[in-house]
């Protein structure tokens, strides 16, 4: 039975020094769905997902207030280890960013760091993860080339299979069509919504269409704080607030 | 309807720039201007040092008669004497200083009576005394019989004699050089060790084995001397007087002025070799530089090996993990400044520093029974030590920007697949930047490879007698002094009694020190470009 709660946001805030940057979000993100987080620029949408793996815990001077829960245990309990919860979930930035390495390293990453280096075992997890990935059959007589000679699609896709080869159990997805052209954007969206079948998946976009087409729910967000969230096709049909409807149907200034 | 074309504006805005634009292409002309100056300065100098000119002789009206002269012109130059009146003077290089003392001579253009190249001069090289120009006389063997210069045979047993010099010569040095130093260094280790622990029968029969292998030797060499002593080769100079060379000490003859175009191209690819592979002769003035190019090149690399790990850490410290404040702007900009320290004082420093104290660490611990100092004398290893510490900021400074430049979305690429920031730092963000850390290194390399004043205090010597590393157990000796081509152009062109003689040399070892620099910076060039083509940062 999946869970409703699977990533509990519980009335939570949060800091860059004294600019408050998010105020009491607070939502449910089910298990093996996807979320999609749309709002105007600057409104909060990356630092709340960046928050999913502490990625902000980067950022000097960062304060929070309420709590995160994955699966039901507390992101910020002090007991938990940030590297082994970043295992448990992986992230797709806006910019694909490759590592200088060959094709094949750039998919292993995960499991080197995590010590397992056996041969057969990479071998399978290179050829399922950019299976997933919808990039095996560009690939598979190249993996030990650099993986700066992909396209940018192949780029970002090869960022994806990165993303899941340790098998994590969420998938943060910062606009990772930005960087793309229209085709590589539907060949994203299609392996997204292959990929819920395994993930819980959260994408934050600037695009109601993708929205539409590849999220089970969305969250509207506005100044840092959470307008309104509900199932996808209620949001974009019968918006309750005033602000959703001004923004999905394009008249937000 | 017709359209009007479009117009440009062609003044205003535009164009206001301009000025400024000359201003900075004026800058970059004149720095290329001054660096292509002295590279052609350096490289015309540097082969015409090698090309052999004709030799021509000269008769001079010398007020009470005329004298003749052979050599080659020099230089040409203009002298106002007392009495205010100007002289056109040639400088000749005319060699045969037995004769005449000096190698070179000026005379006045106006007293030169008439001037030829005759196809019989030659140029010999020898052992010591510098060039000889003279006419051939004859051979005089140790048998008693004679080859005079007119006889068919005599260019024949001319080149016989210098082969069997070059092989006795080869077979005197092995003896001297390879046995005989063998042999005396198990002597002075066997001495030592008896100092130390007292005579045994085995240590004494071992030496007096010793001795009787070294008497052995020293009959053989005895020998080979004598078979080189033996015969004698006599020269004319163009005056009518006479010169005697013995023939160990011949090494080349040439006839300038019967080579053609060929000939003087072979001589001069010969000269060259000669000066990239053999030893230096006579103060350094002759002979090649082979020993300076090694010890300039090992200890260059043998900087880089410790310049890189230690700029490499100190860089990833200051700029990944230390927390950015004062105290590392503090710490930065005392590295930065490092740089513009006057070089001696570095050496002054590593002679303090590494040769006194750590060096005479290093021996008390391991070489307390030795009588000389091992490492607490000046040696490659301290050497490149020093000039490691002196080229420090550059390598940090590089690295710190590479560092910088590996843009954040791949560090968070790497946190994010559950790597430690050290995991992070070592397997994604170094890669990205070892191109920017090897320009570093490069910089590096060049600034050390060219720096002498420190050399001097730590270790460089005008001449040492065996290479820093050689065939002899344990091959790398990190202790022994060494030469250095920039020591080596201060110690020709100030130190040597005939600055004037020393030009030519002084101008070939430039040449080559600035193309043993260049070649190494390529090398490096090429690695960073192969690493930057693995590793090219993505962009859109
Ligand atoms: N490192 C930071 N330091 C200080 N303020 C920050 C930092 N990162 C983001 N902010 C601020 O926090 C607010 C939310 O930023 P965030 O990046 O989450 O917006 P966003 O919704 O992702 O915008 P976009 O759609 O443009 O990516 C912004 O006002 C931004 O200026
Ligand atoms: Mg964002």
């Amino acid at each position: 039975m999946p869970r409703e709660d699977f990533i509990a946001v519980d009335h939570f805030s949060f800091f860059y020094g004294a600019k408050q940057a998010l105020f009491d979000i607070h939502m449910d993100i089910p298990e093996r769905q996807v979320t999609a987080l749309i709002g105007p620029s600057g409104c909060g949408k990356s630092t709340l997902l960046r928050n999913m793996n502490r990625m902000n815990d980067l950022i000097d001077g960062v304060r929070h207030a309420g709590d995160i829960r994955l699966n039901g245990s507390s992101l910020y309990d002090p007991k938990i280890e940030v590297i082994s919860l970043r295992k448990r979930v992986g992230m797709v930035f806006q910019k694909y960013n490759p590592f200088a390495k060959t094709i094949y390293e750039n998919v292993v990453f995960s499991l080197r760091v995590a010590g397992r280096n056996g041969r057969r075992e990479l071998d399978e997890v290179v050829e399922r993860s950019l299976r997933s990935a919808a990039l095996w059959e560009e690939v598979k007589d190249r993996l030990h080339e650099s993986a700066f000679g992909l396209s940018g699609g192949q780029q970002q896709r090869l960022c994806i299979a990165r993303a899941i080869a340790n098998q994590p159990e969420i998938l943060l997805m910062d606009e990772p069509c930005a960087a793309l052209d229209p085709t590589a954007t539907l060949k994203i969206e299609s392996l997204i919504r292959d990929l819920k079948e395994q993930f819980t998946i959260v994408i934050v976009t600037h695009n109601m269409e993708q929205a539409t087409r590849c999220s089970d729910r969305t969250a509207f967000l506005y100044m840092g704080r959470l307008i309104e969230y509900g199932s996808t096709r209620q949001i974009f049909e019968t918006p309750r607030q005033e602000e959703t409807e001004a923004y999905i149907s394009g008249r937000f200034s | 309807m017709d359209s009007k074309p479009t117009s440009f504006a062609t003044t205003g805005r535009s164009r206001k720039g301009e000025p400024f634009v000359w201003l900075t292409a004026a800058g970059l002309t004149m720095g290329v201007v001054l660096t292509l100056g002295l590279l052609g300065l350096v490289v015309t100098k540097g082969i015409q040092t090698f090309w052999p000119d004709r030799i021509q002789v000269f008769e001079i009206d010398t007020g009470a008669g005329t004298e003749k002269v052979a050599g080659y012109v020099v230089q040409e130059r203009e002298r106002r004497d007392p009495q205010g009146v100007d002289h056109e003077e040639i400088q000749i290089f005319r060699g045969n200083r037995e004769l005449f003392g000096e190698k070179f001579a000026f005379f006045d253009r106006a007293s030169i009576r008439s001037q030829e190249i005759p196809e019989d001069i030659l140029l010999v090289e020898r052992m010591e005394g510098g060039h000889v120009i003279a006419r051939a006389g004859k051979i005089l063997r140790a048998d008693g019989t004679e080859v005079p210069a007119n006889d068919p045979g005599f260019a024949t047993s001319l080149d016989e004699l210098i082969e069997k010099t070059d092989t006795k010569r080869e077979e005197l040095r092995r003896i001297e050089k390879i046995e005989i130093g063998r042999n005396a260094r198990e002597v002075k280790e066997l001495r030592s060790l008896e100092r130390f622990e007292g005579s045994t029968p085995e240590t004494q029969a071992r030496l007096a084995t010793l001795n009787e292998e070294f008497l052995k030797l020293d009959a053989e060499r005895n020998l080979v001397r004598q078979a080189l002593a033996g015969d004698v080769l006599l020269l004319d100079a163009v005056d009518g007087r006479e010169i005697r060379i013995e023939a160990g000490e011949l090494l080349h003859i040439f006839r300038p002025n019967q080579a053609g175009v060929i000939g003087r191209t072979g001589e001069m690819l010969r000269r060259v070799w000669h000066f990239l592979a053999s030893d230096p002769r006579e103060a350094n003035t002759e002979g090649g530089v082979y020993p300076a190019i090694f010890g300039t090149v090992v200890m260059t690399l043998v900087m880089s090996l410790f310049v890189t790990p230690f700029g490499v850490v100190a860089a990833i410290y200051l700029r990944e993990y230390a927390k950015q404040g004062p105290l590392v702007r503090a710490v930065r900009i005392s590295v930065n400044n490092l740089a513009g320290v006057p070089s001696i004082v570095f050496g002054v420093f590593g002679l303090a520093f590494f040769i006194y104290f750590l060096g005479g660490v290093v021996d008390s611990w391991f070489f307390p029974r030795s009588e000389e100092p091992v490492f607490k004398s000046g040696g490659v290893l301290w050497a490149s030590l020093t000039l490691a510490l002196l080229t420090v900021p550059v390598v940090i400074v590089a690295t710190e920007e590479a560092l910088a430049a590996v843009p954040r979305g791949v560090r968070e690429a790497a946190l994010a697949c559950g790597a430690s920031k050290w995991q992070a730092i070592q397997r994604v963000v170094l890669p990205a930047s070892l191109p920017g850390i090897l320009t570093g290194v490069i910089l590096a390399m060049a600034r050390g490879a060219g720096e002498v004043a420190p050399l001097m205090l730590v270790g460089v010597v005008k001449s040492a007698p065996d290479l820093p590393i050689d065939g002899e157990a344990p091959f790398i000796h990190a202790e022994r002094q060494f030469m250095h081509l920039g020591f080596h152009i201060y110690d020709l062109g100030f130190q040597s009694p005939d600055s004037e003689a020393a030009k030519p040399m002084v101008f070939a070892t430039t040449l080559l020190l600035i193309t043993i620099v260049v070649v190494m910076n390529l090398a490096a060039i090429i690695i960073r470009n192969r690493l930057r083509k693995k590793y090219a940062t993505s962009s859109f």
